[in-house]
């Protein structure tokens, strides 16, 4: 059959058409080469510097437009079809005038070499449009994916509160047609777009993709892309044929029961944060620290879980509280419980044309005690050295239940179980903590690496069950420092 | 009424001169400057090899790659492989032996970097490995230097030890950081007529990019051009290293005979360049009971990498800085430059004075822990005095000496001594948690240390409108050189800094410069400026006074007019009226550094100008159970003199020392155990982010300060000393170790203190103060 779409966009509110692309050009690439607009940088080509940083801007769900930050150096370009892409260039108005983002910039000194400048003004140009009277914990999370070398931050922190001084509105709130023009561009079927011989398909619906993969079973899928985009950008392989997951609204959804809530796969971390948060507190912290938000705006639930790295954030937490996933194939769907998903080093349960459909998250119901705790280098935006999630249920003071589970102590994320069972029908004590975690250390044989030793590993991945027994038994007032 | 003023002269706070294009993403960077038609993208083979002989290489089949153009190695260099700033023998591409992971040994032209990367990779390349050699260890045990070692000695360090009433001996290391400019390393060598090259490069140093590739392509000097107008951040890191990009780069143009465009990526850049050493100090001290230093032999040895580059600099300014503000009666220090089979470490902020200072900082905080002091008074106890007790380890007296006074204002700002006992009170009821506090001085000594370096040249023009056209040997990488010296020409001319037009560093204008570097930017370029301005003020003068029939000491320049005699007149009609009586209106302007000089072989002289003070107290709060912290608070005190540019010096102040702070805690280089570094992206090397701001941050200006020394409008170098300021995090992560172990033994703490190290250390304070030792032997740590 033939594939023939172009890739249609808005483009600082002018409409392209792409055409002859490869598709898994980045969107970075794509304004420096082909549009000449060379104000989008490239410092890292792995979204986690922040020179890339433009804004995707589209209806929400109630037909709101939304501003979200994401890095262009590692989105494919073909992702951004029906949607507003705005950098740098696009901000001011049509006299030339700053906007209020910039000119806070300015006046708050806040460049120096001007590099990692554009990331920033479009990080907090979309914060601008989503907070209109931030808190500093705001600023910072806004701006956790940027990186800056010479200023040292405060001058952009200044401009951040700063930039509402000016007007309350700017030219893109005041431009009505936006929203018009892009349900024009929008798409009934999903995109079909082939470039220099690479297709790519951006099915928006399960029965398109089932269609797709029957006929292309050997098709590499892509979510969130913020690791697939690395594939490309760092390792330099070449894709003949992506299907994007991103546009499937079946993929997308958040329900929640008496019982459960059901994330959907395609979901970003951005979406799911809210339910988290409401439910897990500990867990919603997790995820602020999940990357960054233009990472967070891409990066998908079932990415993080289907990419099956050791050191993902998602599962632990995930398998501790009992989460089960659904693999969604020709044959139907097959639900397993997720730490049977991963079966070894970057290899899973999914068989081929199998995808990750959603996962289903029990409530928590009274006697749980749950906390999940992320240790690296920098608080913000890395990776992590150790990942522990404990969940507990305790009744009358004994330890019912145990499911803990760690990342970044063995090649996958992994419960364990030694420490579980050290637990169960024991009162729960920081003498019974200390004993599980003498047995953390028969569960995993962490590896020395750059993030930290195995020493290390060992250490903290003890320390912090006691943090969890101190933490929960009101043993320790002063256990967490607030990051601020 | 106030007299009118110019706006944006000396003194004023005005915006960078780019921030505008900045924020608008209209500030053109090499990598953004259009591409002349048929401009092919290189891409670098490097070694997989630490050290290994190149057997073979077989370029047959990436020959015949589609879009490939031109392939070259070693032996296709026309001129001398070698961009050795001080020493002969550096390579850009490998000669026959790879001498580390990374290591540049070919280097591909074609018309995408992804058809040079794919041809890359089908190139064969046969090693025959040799040992390595990787730590500064196993370069002392081998005695494999890069330079000969250096010396200073005052006194006589083994009576003085030997007399002192104590002694401590110790080993401690820090870590290198990477520059981590968000720009990475970029060149555009574009062939001209008669086999010249212009060379758009992203350089700290156009004049040795200009050299090294005329030595290259074996053309004189004159057939190279050079040209920066900006790069995204610098920190010394485009020192030495661009001569290697922009050499592959013309080397690539001049084979193809077609322009080539050589832009490292973030992995590549990390894999290929230099970085700031990191350091070993080995040393014993003798010092009395109320924790006076009387006595101190010390080696500092750094890791090199492969070639000397300019680490036999970096290594004399470590020693240069081993005394900090600190005299010390007996002393002998020696330097080494280590040879590994690492990346040649360079230039990066500060040039081993950091290194050298925390060194004594670490010391002082050790003697004072074992005098059982709180390491302030220590610190005061030994600071130079301003009449006595003034030498240095390198015989230059201080003669400006204001680290007392600075640090008793800072004392009192920061309620030094009120902090003090609250934290200790805190941290006796608090469990998981410890705070640490600590405040550190910093004297930097300014000036390049090699003498002939210490000179500048600056060109002017004015137009008949009475506009000026701006030039100098300075590069702007975002410190906001260009802002400041055009500050200074505008002041000369007491015009607004808006009619002062600020041009791209060009070879071609002002030659034989100094890297912008060594923090002297603004000191060496604004009097050049200065100078070149003053000359065209004096024909203009000497203009005005005959044509207006006046004295000439009645003509005076004041807020964008020229009064002579009873009458004014713009400033552009009086340089349109010069110029039709055919007075020259441009002139070079240029400087030099007076009373410097520095006899290396007995390590001494007056190797600085002046110096810059400034002094910060740093809290953290640490978490005992996983090592991560907080810097919770961080007041800042500097000498900027008298500053040209208020805001411009604050932020210098500031990134400064959030950039010392990241070398200093979580910014770790990680080498494996075949010597490939894996820390080469930010995924992997975690500089400061926006949240590790202290959320309570006071920073200030030493507004009493004027320099001593008579620099451009009395103003002190900026760049590279409030980097040193961080000392204080440091210091305060090793006091919150100390607390964790309620003081009770001298903690061992390395950096960079890492979450990790920082949780090691706690555990090993508390095993050493469970087992009751009662004194420390050696500070060294893991």
């Amino acid at each position: 059959m033939s594939v023939t779409d172009t890739i249609r966009f808005l483009l600082n509110g002018q409409e392209r058409t792409v055409d002859g692309v490869d598709p898994t050009t980045t969107v970075l690439d794509y304004l420096r080469t082909h549009e000449r607009l060379c104000g989008t940088k490239e410092g890292c080509a792995e979204g986690d510097c922040g020179a890339c940083t433009v804004v995707l801007s589209e209806p929400d769900d109630n037909g709101v437009m939304s501003y979200r930050a994401i890095n262009s150096c590692i989105r494919f370009l073909p992702t951004i079809d029906g949607k507003h892409l705005i950098t740098v260039e696009g901000l001011k108005d049509a006299d030339g005038a700053l906007h209020p983002v910039q000119r806070a910039m300015v006046e708050a000194h806040a460049s120096q070499c001007g590099f990692c400048t554009p990331g920033f003004v479009m990080s907090l140009f979309a914060l601008w449009h989503a907070e209109k009277a931030p808190q500093r914990e705001d600023v910072l999370q806004a701006l956790a994916g940027n990186l800056c070398r010479c200023t040292g931050y405060r001058p952009i922190l200044d401009a951040a509160m700063g930039m509402y001084a000016g007007p309350a509105e700017d030219k893109f709130d005041r431009d009505y047609s936006t929203f018009g023009r892009l349900r024009r561009l929008a798409r009934i079927t999903g995109l079909r777009y082939a470039g220099r011989g690479k297709e790519f398909f951006a099915p928006r619906s399960l029965a398109d993709l089932a269609d797709i993969l029957r006929r292309h079973p050997e098709a590499d899928l892509l979510a969130g892309g913020t690791d697939f985009g690395l594939f490309v950008t760092k390792q330099h392989r070449e894709f003949a044929r992506v299907v994007w997951l991103g546009d499937i609204a079946e993929l997308r959804r958040i329900s929640a029961t008496d019982t459960h809530v059901e994330i959907g796969a395609g979901v970003t971390w951005t979406d799911a944060l809210p339910v988290l948060d409401q439910h897990w507190p500990s867990f919603g912290e997790l995820v602020r620290r999940f990357a960054s938000p233009p990472i967070r705006n891409s990066a998908t639930v079932g990415g993080n879980i289907a990419n099956a790295s050791p050191i993902g954030d998602g599962p632990p937490p995930l398998i501790a509280l009992s989460t089960t996933v659904t693999l969604l194939g020709a044959d139907g769907e097959r639900e397993m419980p997720l730490e049977e998903f991963f079966l070894d080093y970057r290899r899973t349960a999914l068989r081929r044309g199998e995808i990750v459909a959603r996962v289903r998250i029990p409530l928590p119901t009274a006697g749980l005690e749950f906390a999940v705790y992320k240790l690296s280098k920098r608080i913000d935006q890395d990776i992590s050295a150790v990942c522990a999630a404990f969940a507990l249920r305790i009744a009358g003071g004994i330890v019912t239940d145990a499911r803990i589970a760690f990342g970044g102590m063995a090649a996958t994320p992994k419960r364990a179980r030694l420490a579980e069972a050290a637990l169960i029908d024991r009162p729960w004590t920081l003498a019974t903590a200390n004993t599980a975690a003498a047995a953390l250390d028969r569960d995993f044989t962490p590896l020395d690496d750059f993030r930290a030793s195995a020493a290390y590993r060992r250490i903290t991945a003890r320390n912090l069950l006691r943090r969890f027994c101190l933490e929960t038994t009101g043993a320790a007032q002063d256990s967490r420092i607030a990051y601020g | 009424m106030a007299e009118p003023r110019i706006q944006g002269g000396v003194s004023a706070p005005v915006p960078h001169d780019s921030a505008h294009k900045h924020v608008t993403g209209e500030a053109i960077y090499t990598d953004d400057l259009p591409e002349p038609p048929g401009t092919l993208q290189a891409y670098v083979l490097m070694s997989p090899r630490a050290h290994a002989r190149i057997v073979r290489i077989d370029t047959e089949t990436a020959r015949a790659m589609p879009g490939v153009a031109a392939i070259v190695t070693a032996e296709d260099i026309p001129g001398r492989n070698d961009v050795g700033p001080i020493f002969p023998g550096e390579p850009i591409l490998a000669p026959g032996v790879v001498e580390y992971i990374g290591m540049p040994v070919l280097a591909i032209a074609a018309t995408s970097v992804k058809a040079a990367r794919a041809a890359a990779a089908v190139v064969r390349i046969d090693y025959e490995d040799r040992p390595p050699v990787l730590s500064i260890e196993e370069a002392l045990a081998a005695q494999s230097f890069v330079c000969p070692p250096h010396e200073m000695r005052r006194g006589d360090a083994a009576r003085g030890l030997a007399r002192a009433p104590h002694r401590l001996k110790g080993e401690w290391r820090c870590g290198g950081q990477d520059h981590f400019y968000l720009e990475g390393q970029v060149a555009l060598a574009v062939p001209q007529e008669d086999g010249d090259m212009l060379v758009l490069s992203s350089t700290q140093h156009p004049s040795e990019v200009q050299k090294m590739t005329a030595r290259l392509l074996d053309r004189p000097i004159h057939a190279v051009t050079v040209e920066v107008r900006r790069m995204g951040g610098g920190f010394g890191g485009k020192e030495t290293q661009p001569a290697i990009i922009a050499g592959i780069a013309a080397v690539l143009a001049a084979k193809a005979r077609r322009p080539v465009k050589l832009r490292l990526d973030r992995d590549d850049d990390m894999m290929i360049t230099g970085k700031r050493h990191d350091f070993l100090a080995r040393y014993e001290a003798g010092y009395d009971d109320d924790g006076r230093l009387l006595a101190l032999d010390m080696v500092l040895a750094a890791r090199a990498g492969h070639v000397a580059d300019l680490s036999p600099s970096i290594v004399d300014r470590a020693l240069f800085h081993a005394d900090n503000c600190y005299f010390i009666p007996d002393v002998h220090l020696a330097g080494y430059g280590c040879r590994t089979n690492t990346q040649s470490n360079t230039a990066f902020r500060g040039f081993g004075g950091p290194q050298g200072m925390l060194a004594i900082e670490n010391l002082i905080d050790e003697i004072a822990r074992r005098v059982g002091r709180d390491p302030l008074d220590v610190r005061k106890l030994n600071y130079y005095g301003t009449d006595t007790r003034n030498v240095t380890p390198y015989h230059q007296t201080v003669e400006d000496n204001i680290i007392a006074e600075m640090t008793a204002e800072l004392e009192h700002d920061a309620a030094y001594a009120a902090r003090r006992r609250e934290i200790d009170s805190w941290n006796r009821e608090s469990s998981v948690l410890k705070k640490g506090l600590a405040m550190a001085p910093v004297k930097f000594g300014i000036s390049f240390t090699t003498q002939f370096l210490n000179q500048a040249g600056a060109l002017v023009h004015v137009y008949t409108d009475g506009s000026v056209h701006l030039n100098h040997g300075g590069t702007e990488m975002g410190q906001g050189l260009m802002t400041k010296v055009a500050q200074v020409v505008a002041e000369e001319f007491q015009i607004d800094l808006a009619r002062v037009k600020i041009s791209a560093t060009n070879t071609g204008k002002v030659p034989n410069t100094s890297a912008t570097a060594a923090s002297a930017g603004s000191d060496l370029n604004g009097m050049a400026a200065q100078a070149a301005a003053r000359e065209i003020k004096s024909r203009l003068i000497g203009f005005a006074s005959t044509h207006f029939k006046v004295a000439p000491g009645s003509v005076r320049f004041a807020a964008n007019r020229v009064f002579v005699g009873g009458r004014s007149l713009e400033f552009g009609d009086l340089a349109a009226l010069a110029y039709k009586a055919r007075v020259q209106l441009s002139a070079t302007g240029f400087y030099k550094t007076p009373l410097i000089h520095y006899d290396r072989d007995k390590g001494t002289g007056r190797p600085f100008f002046y110096f810059a003070y400034g002094i910060a107290a740093a809290e953290v709060l640490v978490d005992t159970l996983t090592g991560e912290y907080k810097v919770t608070r961080a007041d800042l005190l500097h000498d900027v003199g008298r500053s040209i540019n208020p805001a411009i010096d604050l932020g210098q102040i500031e990134g400064g020392f959030i950039q010392g702070m990241g070398w200093l805690t979580t910014e770790e280089l990680w080498w494996d155990k075949s010597g490939a570094l894996k820390t080469h992206a930010p995924s992997t090397y975690k500089i400061p982010a926006a949240r590790d701001l202290p959320p309570d941050f006071r920073v200030r200006l030493y507004e009493r300060s004027e320099n001593r020394a008579e620099t451009i409008h009395r103003s002190k170098a900026v760049g590279e000393p409030p980097l040193m300021l961080a000392n204080s995090v440091w210091l305060a992560l090793k006091d919150a170790v100390g607390a964790a172990a309620e003081h009770r033994v001298v903690p061992r703490l390395d950096a960079p203190a890492t979450p990790e190290r920082v949780l090691m250390a706690i555990e090993d304070a508390r095993a050493r103060a469970a087992a009751s030792e009662p004194q420390p032997i050696a500070a060294s740590a893991e």
